[in-house]
């Protein structure tokens, strides 16, 4: 049976029951279950694919997980914008590799979405249509190479705090794509800080394009971490269900008192007058978030909205006929065929536990 | 048996590309482990794919591809039955027998 078949819900009869006995059963087994499901977060353990789960923990996760993927794949469009116009070879290799790694973590979570009984496809139309949404911060635009460094420092600064929780996070592939992808976003945040340092300590010029990079990019950071506490109404299902291990304004604040000292190093200031250490509570106070401007920009009236959702669908549309021969391709060439260039690989007899496949593409290359 | 089983197995054109597992052996000595999965049309392009997504930084001499369909996996609800059988044979363990004290290297 495939595993991944197996996640849409499990409450399903497995084997044959009488009408009569379907209906207890099937009552007796859920509560048997929902209990496993309470013990199991309550020990902190990870709960997988195959368990059984509430469907309103599911539908979180889904719509988390997806909205997260969406925005590795939306979150390329800002920074892409500048590879053609990086002023290095060095710092567009590295741009390079930096938008291909987000790439990559859209596709680690859309396959950690896929194991709660969804498909890539369906999330992405959704996004497409746009009934998903995707972080806030992609909706500004990159207009100084400065911002490449901002949206490292920043952006996948703020990525971090909020993602090294959600390593812990009790749903098993959504905390393990997490591992992945925390430890490749700590390469972007450092060329990102790296970047702005050598722009702080250029010519006069270049230190001015950083400090301004900084002050457009420091507040929509912020809104990163969502709204406040008081305003954030999945907040404490998502804490009890340990999806979440930190409020938006817990996270919000640890940020802060990270970046402070951090914009110090760099000999730039952040834009807000109201920064003043707060010995009593051992954290940086900080002004008020424009909660106006967030709710806006997630509304659609962002600055970039619909150039970048639109650069989307016009990707998916005109590569269309692309995915359509790859699959008329792969009809045609049945599984175990060698592509044309590679010479056909005599057909070893694979030891009973040792799939043939790999075997011979090991083989051939 | 299942329906997404077929699904996954003849995607028809334009619709989802089938799901591949991916195991990566971190060198030779050590076991393939599984470190996700992608979808692709084919078995080479799900081997290209696999190797540009979980390998870009040295993580992999070696790359598995498997169809997600032809994975079986014990369930959740058997469990307790399923795996029970070394529970109650603690004499398959080595901290199950006595040895004299002062006997060494056993």
């Amino acid at each position: 049976m495939n595993a991944r078949a197996e996640t849409e819900h499990a409450g399903n009869g497995t084997r044959d029951h009488t009408a009569n006995d379907t209906a207890g059963r099937a009552a007796n087994d859920t509560a048997g279950r929902a209990a496993a499901f309470e013990r199991t977060i309550a020990a902190d353990e990870r709960i997988e694919p195959r368990d059984w789960m509430p469907d309103a923990y599911r539908a979180t996760l889904v719509r988390q997980i997806a909205q997260h993927a969406h925005s590795e794949i939306i979150g390329m469009q800002p920074e892409a914008d500048w590879i053609t116009r990086a002023p290095s070879l060095r710092r567009k290799a590295i741009l390079i590799a930096k938008v291909q790694d987000e790439a990559g973590h859209g596709l680690y979570l859309y396959g950690a979405a896929e194991t709660l009984g969804t498909s890539r496809e369906e999330l992405l139309d959704k996004l497409h249509a746009g009934r998903h949404k995707y972080s806030s911060i992609f909706n500004y635009p990159t207009l100084t190479w400065a911002d490449v460094g901002a949206i490292g420092w920043l952006v996948d600064g703020a990525a971090i705090t909020n993602q090294v929780p959600l390593c812990r996070c009790s749903y098993g592939p959504y905390a393990r794509a997490m591992v992945r992808i925390c430890k490749e976003e700590s390469f972007h945040q450092r060329q990102g800080y790296e970047l702005l340092h050598t722009l702080a300590h250029g010519t006069s010029a270049q230190r001015a394009m950083a400090q301004d990079a900084v002050d457009r990019w420091w507040w929509p950071s912020l809104m990163m971490f969502g709204p406040p506490d008081d305003a954030s109404p999945r907040t404490e299902q998502s804490m009890a269900w340990r999806i979440k291990r930190h409020t938006n304004d817990e996270l919000r604040q640890r940020f802060v008192d990270i970046c402070v000292p951090q914009a110090e190093a760099l000999g730039l200031t952040l834009p807000d007058p109201e920064l003043r250490w707060n010995e009593e509570r051992g954290h940086w106070d900080f002004g008020p978030v424009d909660w106006a401007e967030f709710r806006a920009v997630l509304a659609g009236e962002g600055p970039c909205n619909e150039e970048r959702i639109s650069r989307r669908r016009r990707a998916h549309a005109e590569g269309a006929w692309v995915r359509e021969a790859a699959s008329a391709y792969a009809a045609k060439h049945p599984r175990g065929d060698a592509a044309p260039h590679v010479p056909a690989a005599p057909n070893v007899p694979a030891a009973p536990n040792v799939p043939a496949a790999p075997n011979v593409r090991a083989g051939a290359s | 048996m299942s329906r997404a089983a077929e699904d996954e197995a003849e995607p028809g054109p334009g619709a989802g590309w089938p799901l591949w597992e991916v195991f990566v052996r971190p060198r030779r000595g050590l076991a393939h482990t599984h470190a996700g999965s992608v979808h692709a049309p084919d078995a080479e392009l799900a081997l290209r794919n696999a190797r540009d997504l979980f390998t870009r930084r040295g993580e992999g001499v070696s790359l598995w591809v498997v169809p997600a369909a032809a994975v079986t996996a014990s369930s959740p609800d058997e469990r307790d039955p399923f795996f029970r059988p070394t529970a109650d044979k603690p004499y398959r363990h080595p901290t199950f027998y006595e040895v004299p004290e002062g006997v060494r290297h056993l």
